[in-house]
């Protein structure tokens, strides 16, 4: 089925929406667009939105674990939402919810990070 | 009744899909939960991943193999196989966030999550013969017994 992602910036936050599977084959690819995006945009903040992610194992994990260290490097924080139930347990499982804040949905992540709808 | 199939594929990262995707559509016969076909699909995904990253150091022209045995009474026995460098030190490649290369992003959960999806796990290993992760997981549905 394969990975698609988007990114969008708003103000000083970036929002990564991914879709599909998430493994190693899929990882480099996507970890190569999304440090441009840290890199090339104003951006501080990322809020990583699951809602469309079907399958992610610990290669998935690890992407996320780099770019959240590369967020601390900004000063900002890094910000996850809509997560489906399967993917929760792996989150839960590797402790990454003790660093990564869980949210509801993409809107109220964005407002907790003062992002204005 | 007692059902197995065996696959081999070459070590290339496309296979990771490929692979929890046919060991999947076997297990689909037993009619696994939906969580439990994501947990099997899962550990697949890690264990295969491991044979081609860290068994054969990300080299394209080795072959990956998958065992899979559904038994009458609903257990799922998966065996993945690699003829790569082996692992030196199993107890600490089992450890939670422990990896080998940390450069390439791993978060070091992938026996971990293994662990945690199946009823047990064991690897065997010898430096430079290969890997062989043997894993076993009862499903909960009684269905799976015919006749």
């Amino acid at each position: 089925m394969g990975l698609k992602y988007m990114f969008d910036v708003k103000e000083d936050v970036l929002v990564v929406r991914l879709a599909g599977e998430l493994d190693h084959h899929e990882a480099e690819e996507l970890r190569d667009q999304w440090k441009d995006m840290l890199y090339l945009n104003p951006v501080k903040h990322v809020i990583l939105n699951l809602e469309k992610i079907s399958f992610m194992d610990s290669s998935g994990l690890g992407v996320v674990l780099g770019r959240y260290k590369e967020v601390l490097q900004l000063g900002g924080e890094m910000v996850v939402c809509s997560v489906p139930p399967s993917i929760k347990r792996l989150f839960e499982m590797s402790g990454m919810f003790k660093i990564i804040r869980l949210e509801e949905n993409e809107e109220f992540a964005l407002e907790t990070l003062g992002v204005a709808s | 009744m007692k059902n197995e199939m065996h696959v081999e594929f070459s070590s290339v990262s496309q296979n990771e899909s490929f692979a929890r995707v046919t060991v999947g559509a076997f297990v689909a016969q037993l009619d696994p939960t939906m969580e439990e076909l994501t947990e099997i699909k899962t550990v697949v995904s890690e264990a295969v991943t491991n044979a081609i990253i860290h068994g054969y150091n990300s080299e394209p022209d080795h072959k990956v193999h998958i065992s899979c045995i559904l038994h009458e009474d609903g257990e799922v026995e998966i065996t993945i196989r690699d003829n790569g460098i082996g692992i030196a030190d199993i107890d600490e490649a089992r450890q939670p966030l422990f990896t080998s290369k940390p450069d390439l992003e791993r978060s070091g959960m992938g026996f971990t999550i293994i662990e945690n999806f199946m009823d047990s796990v064991e690897v065997i290993s010898k430096q430079g013969e290969g890997t062989s992760v043997h894993m076993k997981k009862q499903l909960t549905n009684s269905k799976t017994v015919y006749n």
